[in-house]
């Protein structure tokens, strides 16, 4: 189980990393990673967004959405009809936006009152992990892996935790890499075509051919 | 207290005298270690070899003038740095690719690789491993297809199918392993006599010219040494995949391309942290990212992964191994 969970932090951190290998999040990736300390500030909301989504979304998928005997409509109103009936997995991704919009709101409030200078760092790109794709990404993808046909692989609630941990880790990490070398490269003789952005997205294209490496680690 | 008064530089007022140093004999002097492992890679590879070798280094260089004319910057190809990159190119190519490919890498190693940054200085990942993941990715077969070296021929009959050491112990092909009985021998792999990319079979070659390095002062100790060190602990220490046969830690020490690596490219002065505690990281990082890739990754061979990826910590690295200013 530990060496189990091991390849799947391992797994979304490194081999699949979800802005490297993925492309998802990008729009934090290349707006939050000016300087070191608002990307690590928006990483460390990013993991605590994740892994949170990642435990409320195996609550509401499990109990209210795939069907099957933990399902809480058909234990109440199941009497007779066939299990497969009770199959909401099709309402899977507005069940997902709304809880991660009411996460984010909780982060939101909570950075606000404990560190306004973080909050004023991060602007618009706080609320914007409410519709953040890497987010959604991992509550999807924790479907996917662990309710393989719709039923839940045995310790599935921990792996989905660990993933969404994970994913927020390697999210962190492609963001603070990003962030150290647009620092190094303030003074840089960049051609004025690619300054900004342009040159955050290759450097971002040339990361991800260097983990290109890890590939089949897992 | 003792230790620290030591570790000082002393610093004088003006006037100061010039060391002497320049690019351009920094980069003519590392293209001078490279003398050798280019003899080798003739030795053992031929005509093609040069080839490859020519047509990179002439790429390389062509297209940074280009880059440097249009941008209206001085055109610095005379400093060597361009052809240092494009020869290292070289060396991490195998003999049967296609003639055009050393060009399409070099200019992709130069044009985004390095002057999209701004150039010699400013770029933040190695110009030749640059160019040479972009076509190893685009280009897959090309880039995994190995012909045996020239006095191996000779002595085979059917060599159409051949592998590096790494490779063949991946793929648990028996007869390829090293062995003292088998095609090659621990000896053969010292003096590169083995499959592999041109530049990369001749151990020898490249140890004399990382030492010369070394003496003059170009390359520190510390990544050479932490970078092989823990390639070698590591492959010692770790167990290898299902499936794979196990090499001994000497084999991956002179299988692979980790001599060209760990003296040439992970020790470029512009894309590796600065400070020696900073050197000893990168090449620690180096050792456990191409022991871990060789072992149980997807290639048999993570050397130039490796390299990339520390190339993009080091920003963060020379930032927490920054020496206290005297007096805080």
């Amino acid at each position: 189980m530990i060496g189990e969970l091991f390849i799947i932090f391992i797994g979304v951190v490194l081999v699949n990393n979800f802005v490297l290998v993925r492309f998802l999040g990008l729009c934090p990736y290349i707006g939050v990673s000016r300087d070191l300390k608002s990307a690590a500030g928006m990483g460390v909301a990013v993991i605590f967004v994740m892994t949170m989504a990642s435990a409320a979304t195996w609550v509401i998928y499990h109990y209210l959405l795939a069907s099957g005997p933990h399902n809480i409509w058909f234990r109440l109103f199941g009497d007779g009809i066939d299990p497969s009936a009770f199959n909401f997995s099709y309402l899977r991704t507005i069940a997902f936006i709304l809880v991660i919009a009411a996460l984010v709101q909780l982060v939101e409030m909570v950075i606000t009152k404990s560190s306004p200078a973080l909050y004023r760092a991060l602007g618009i790109y706080l609320p914007l992990i409410t519709t953040n794709c890497a987010v959604l990404g991992v509550t999807v993808l924790n479907v996917d892996s662990f309710f393989p046909g719709g039923e839940a692989v045995p310790g599935s609630f921990l792996k989905c935790l660990i993933q969404g941990f994970g994913a927020g880790v390697g999210f962190t990490l492609a963001l603070i890499l990003m962030a150290s070398i647009r620092e190094r490269l303030e003074l840089a003789d960049v051609p004025p075509a690619l300054r900004g952005a342009p040159i955050a997205f290759m450097i971002g294209a040339l990361m991800s051919m260097a983990f290109l490496g890890f590939t089949g680690l897992i | 207290m003792k230790g620290k008064k030591e570790r000082l530089f002393k610093v004088t007022p003006a006037p100061q005298l010039h060391g002497g140093e320049s690019i351009p004999r920094v980069m003519w002097t590392v293209m001078l270690a490279l003398l050798p492992a280019f003899l080798a890679s003739l030795y053992f590879f031929g005509w093609k070899a040069f080839q490859i070798e020519a047509v990179s280094v002439i790429t390389a260089i062509f297209t940074e003038a280009v880059i440097q004319k249009l941008r209206g910057r001085p055109v610095t190809i005379t400093d060597g740095s361009a052809a240092v990159t494009g020869l290292l190119l070289a060396f991490t190519l195998p003999m049967d690719v296609p003639i055009w490919l050393p060009a399409v890498g070099a200019a992709f190693g130069i044009g985004v690789g390095k002057h999209a940054f701004g150039g010699l200085g400013h770029n933040i990942f190695n110009p030749a491993l640059i160019g040479r993941t972009f076509v190893m990715h685009s280009w897959l077969p090309f880039m995994t297809t190995w012909s045996p070296p020239r006095l191996a021929m000779y002595a085979q009959v059917d060599a159409v199918t051949y592998a590096t050491p790494l490779g063949a112990a991946r793929e648990a092909v028996i007869s390829l392993v090293p062995s003292p009985d088998g095609i090659f021998s621990t000896m053969d792999m010292f003096w590169g006599s083995i499959g592999g990319c041109i530049g990369e079979t001749s151990a020898l070659a490249l140890l004399l010219g990382g030492v010369f390095l070394l003496i003059r002062g170009y390359v520190r100790w510390q990544t050479p040494a932490a970078f092989i060190g823990t390639v070698v602990l590591l492959t010692w220490v770790l167990p290898v995949k299902e499936g794979a046969i196990a090499l001994a830690p000497y084999h991956h020490l002179l299988g692979g391309g980790l001599f060209l690596g760990a003296f040439f490219m992970a020790t470029d002065m512009v894309t590796t942290p600065v400070t020696g505690a900073g050197m000893l990281v990168f090449g620690l990082g180096c050792g456990l990212i191409t022991s871990i890739v060789r072992l149980y990754g997807g290639f048999p061979e993570g050397v130039c992964y490796s390299i990339l990826v520390m190339n993009a910590f080091t920003p963060l690295i020379d930032k927490f191994t920054r020496p206290r200013i005297f007096g805080t």
